[in-house]
């Protein structure tokens, strides 16, 4: 990836993060952790890959997105904020009584495709999506975020049975694996490893990523372009709370907002790390 | 009685999706290994490219359905309604009901007269269950001449339909050159003074006998179809709540929170009439022949015709 382009994404997830403070703080409740752990896929997703349009967020033909794992929606919020869907100020009303910003995706927010939230559920829809794709012979991809935990849902696995009989390469289905969910380590709690093993018994092609290396996203995402056949799935090796040094892999972080002095804490860390990017 | 055509709800069910395939491009059906006894089968044989079996996994059909919706494909998804209801309730609430989505779920072999199979396979939740859903419309047709229009009702209607039909073989009591179909208007069918009789589904047709036998005995029936349980034709109600002083509701459904439960809702806010409720009672179903098992449930126009003599005594 060209070192400019780069540096700017760097930037705009670094905004992200800052994004997804500002909510869960506001909100005085929210899912941080998970929330941190995508900040660098959505920027990417946001800003270099999605044919989306904030001023036509109905657009028929864009790319579609899913946030299966709907609980971290103050990521989605913040990197949608950051394009230009909606004001940033909505951020600060996230989870208030008549805010348009829900504890959870709605499909009546700029630029939601789909209510999520009860896990299992977005790649289901996402499946649908991309089979409309493939009726219609559009060009359209649909993209899903799934978290690791999530998938000890079993809804997940009829639709990753159902998407790879469809053949639905046009559906790319992203697993945050950053190996903790609210009881524990994933690996304790009830494991769903091996993830990779799994997804490439039901039929998908798997890639791996690190979650946080943008030149390793767009490799995987260039990989994932060129698959026809059989639906994608990118396991991306993440950190949960990435970015705030006292929240990263820290289970406890999983659902719980800063206070003024740990949102003070976490702002400075962003704000120094903005400022180094920025030079 | 026996030159009374009957014909199963379901299959009329899957008649009217072959029938409305041409007019709307957009329709598509979705079946969970069921095809054959949901009669999606009819669909699938006439229009295959825009079928797609999703195997038995009813959670994910309600989703790839709610996919399919927000690009602008009309989806019927089928199955039985113990399936559509029962299992994949939150999946129809979370990811159906809440966007609000134009999902249409054809569930088929409602109720007790599934026979054979059993409690496991007889849904008697369905309507209590899809009915709680805000902004879903829960239709229950009668016969095969209802069904067809409501099908074509709920395919022009824009927002999600629940539909629910039969296994068994129901009646034809509705004329085709003459029936007319509303969402959510009730139908009366009978009129009469004494009682009120307010029936869905496969009871409809019982419901009719029943109130000519009570004729006979000097008690002046009348009989409302109610086809669609929600939205609810209170207005329809509350009159004839005024006007008979009394009404029985009869369903192929428990008698908790289905049309009886519907209909004294609306009675208790509008005009507090007695309500007698027939339906299974708060107990599981068992295996036998479907006629046989609406008899012992008290699902029979014998039971309607003693329930609403008692019914007359309370006014």
């Amino acid at each position: 990836m060209d070192a400019t382009i780069k540096r700017n994404l760097e930037k705009i997830a670094c905004k992200v993060r800052m994004g997804i403070i500002e909510g869960t703080y506001n909100a005085k409740s929210g899912h941080p952790g998970g929330s941190l752990s995508i900040a660098d896929l959505l920027t990417y997703l946001y800003f270099a890959k999605l044919n989306v349009n904030p001023k036509s967020p109905d657009m028929p033909d864009r790319d579609r997105f899913v946030l299966s794992k709907g609980h971290t929606a103050p990521a989605l919020y913040a990197v949608l904020a950051e394009r230009g869907f909606f004001s940033k100020e909505e951020l600060k009303s996230l989870r208030h009584i008549g805010a348009m910003l829900q504890g959870h995706p709605c499909i009546n927010t700029p630029g939601i495709d789909m209510s999520s939230g009860s896990l299992g559920q977005g790649i289901s829809a996402a499946c649908g999506m991309a089979l409309a794709g493939k009726m219609d012979c559009k060009d359209y991809k649909v993209y899903t975020v799934l978290g690791d935990g999530e998938i000890e849902e079993g809804q997940v696995w009829e639709a990753a049975m159902f998407a790879a009989h469809y053949g639905l390469d046009n559906l790319t289905a992203i697993v945050d694996n950053n190996g903790l969910q609210i009881d524990g380590p994933i690996s304790e709690v009830c494991s769903p490893e091996p993830i990779t093993d799994k997804f490439a018994a039901f039929g998908w092609h798997v890639i791996t990523m690190d979650a946080h290396d943008f030149d390793d996203i767009e490799r995987a995402f260039d990989e994932a372009e060129k698959i026809s056949g059989k639906p994608v799935v990118i396991v991306q090796k993440s950190i949960k709370g990435k970015g705030v040094s006292y929240m990263e892999n820290q289970v406890s972080w999983h659902g719980t907002a800063p206070n003024k002095e740990q949102y003070d804490i976490a702002m400075a860390e962003l704000n120094a790390q903005l400022m180094e990017l920025e030079g | 009685m026996s030159d009374i055509i009957k014909k199963a709800t379901r299959e009329s069910y899957g008649e009217a999706l072959k029938e409305l395939a041409e007019q709307y491009q957009n329709l598509v059906v979705l079946d969970a290994d069921l095809a054959a006894a949901t009669k999606t089968g009819i669909f699938k044989k006439a229009y295959p490219e825009r079928f797609f079996d999703c195997g038995i996994a009813e959670a994910n059909m309600m989703g790839v359905a709610a996919g399919l919706a927000t690009v602008g494909k009309i989806p019927f998804a089928s199955t039985f309604a113990m399936f559509a209801a029962g299992r994949a309730f939150e999946i129809v609430r979370n990811s159906i009901g809440y966007p609000h989505l134009n999902v249409k779920i054809g569930a088929t072999h409602a109720g007790i007269s599934v026979g054979e199979d059993g409690a496991t396979h007889q849904c008697n939740e369905d309507i209590a269950l899809m009915r709680t859903i805000p902004g879903m419309t829960v239709i229950v047709p009668c016969d095969d001449v209802e069904t067809k229009v409501a099908v074509r009702a709920a395919v022009e209607f824009d927002g999600p339909v629940y539909m629910r039909f039969g296994r068994l073989a129901a009646p034809i009591i509705n004329d085709k050159d003459n029936y007319k179909f509303e969402i959510g208007k009730g139908i009366v069918l009978k009129d009469g003074s004494d009682v009120t009789i307010v029936a869905c589904g496969l009871m409809t047709a019982q419901a009719l006998d029943a109130a000519k036998a009570l004729e006979a005995d000097g008690i002046s029936a009348r009989v409302v179809n109610i086809h669609t349980i929600k939205p609810l034709d209170k207005e329809l109600i509350c009159k004839c709540a005024k006007e008979t002083g009394v009404i029985v509701t009869v369903e192929e459904h428990s008698i908790i929170g289905g049309l009886g439960s519907a209909v004294c809702d609306c009675v208790t806010e509008c005009c507090p009439v007695p309500v007698v409720k027939i339906g299974v009672n708060d107990e599981f179903g068992c295996s036998g022949p479907a006629l046989d098992l609406l008899k012992k449930f008290g699902l029979s126009s014998e039971n309607i015709i003693a329930k609403a003599k008692e019914a007359v005594k309370l006014k």
